[in-house]
């Protein structure tokens, strides 16, 4: 040790370190934290996932449903559409985990890029901040019927503007269009990890 | 007395030129002919078909591994070679015959149903609800006019 002092003791002579030594220390090592090696990569879609392929929804208010697939957005998520004519399932965001793809394809070449890239942004799909907040006197009328939900005539048109090429698309092809309108379910013997899709 | 006629038990025999399917092992579901008996569970077979698929070749066979065909190649020599074997196998057209079976067609349309996509199947769910409801049409009319 580089600092302390040289004494003498009598004859002999020892450095006496500056700091003295501790008199106890812990009898375990101090533990080294674990180096955590996850890092957050970008989602991968399956390559059966192409836009136009026909989804089946497995989870959510549409489950059940068969769907196009529009678009992919990030982090695996699926803008995908009904279309709302045949099926009732507007534009809306899925999650890839919870499909099945088809290996049917329908066009959607068709498709206004433009209405497809405003659909696509984040924002679109945020609920409307209320304007009036819920009044004293409203939560009183609760008895009485309460308003039904206007959808936004914005989304209206959007919807109608994407689905109009692809049912045009569908048209023409037999059977195509009862098929979207039916719902998957399994029924008793099926086995889906040995199906074709 | 009576006369008692006693007519032949038509019997699929574990014979040379007997057709067998193969229902275990590598070649499940092939067609083979006996070309010789090794022993009272074992035989001998040799399936040279036409089609490069559905070939057999030579090998023991045990009998449990095999369901006698009604089919046959009479005639067929003891022991005979690939060669004779193809040529008597392609003259008593086994391959056709064999699809022509209701076995055989009943194998290939399970193996089809089973390869449908999804909007196939679909497509045939309907084609079928079509048809049956076409047939149950013609049997009312034809309960109707007794």
């Amino acid at each position: 040790m580089s600092d302390g002092q040289t004494k003498q003791f009598g004859k002999g002579q020892r450095t006496v370190p500056a700091q003295k030594a501790q008199k106890w220390y812990p009898v375990d090592d101090e533990s080294q934290p674990k180096k955590v090696r996850k890092t957050l990569r970008p989602a991968k879609v399956r390559e059966s996932l192409q836009p136009g392929t026909v989804l089946i929804l497995l989870a959510g208010r549409f489950r059940g449903k068969r769907v196009v697939l529009l678009k992919h957005l990030d982090q695996g998520v699926l803008l995908v559409t009904g279309p709302f004519k045949i099926n009732g399932v507007p534009l809306r965001r899925v999650n890839s985990r919870y499909v099945i793809a088809t290996s049917k394809r329908i066009d959607v070449s068709g498709v206004d890029a433009k209405a497809i890239e405003k659909i696509s942004a984040p924002e679109y799909f945020t609920k409307e901040k209320k304007a009036e907040k819920k009044s004293e006197e409203a939560f009183f009328k609760q008895g009485e019927k309460p308003q039904k939900k206007v959808v936004a005539s914005a989304r209206a048109a959007d919807q109608k503007a994407v689905d109009q090429s692809i049912l045009g698309s569908i048209k023409k092809e037999e059977f195509l269009s009862s098929y979207l309108a039916s719902t998957f379910s399994l029924r008793n013997g099926d086995k889906p990890h040995e199906m074709k899709w | 007395m009576a006369d008692i006629e006693i007519t032949l038990a038509s019997w699929k025999l574990v014979e040379v030129g007997r057709l067998v399917l193969i229902r275990r092992g590598p070649f499940a579901g092939k067609l083979a002919a006996i070309v010789e008996i090794v022993d009272h569970r074992r035989v001998l077979v040799d399936g040279p078909s036409a089609e490069a698929q559905k070939i057999v070749p030579r090998h023991v066979l045990p009998l449990a591994h095999a369901t006698l065909t009604p089919f046959t190649i009479p005639q067929l020599p003891r022991a005979a070679g690939t060669g004779p074997v193809k040529k008597l196998w392609a003259k008593n057209e086994i391959d056709g015959k064999w699809a022509k079976s209701s076995f055989a067609q009943k194998t290939d349309k399970v193996e089809r149903r089973k390869n449908l996509t999804d909007f196939e199947r679909f497509k045939v769910l309907r084609l079928r609800k079509q048809s049956r409801y076409e047939v149950q049409k013609s049997h009312a009319k034809v309960r109707a006019a007794q």
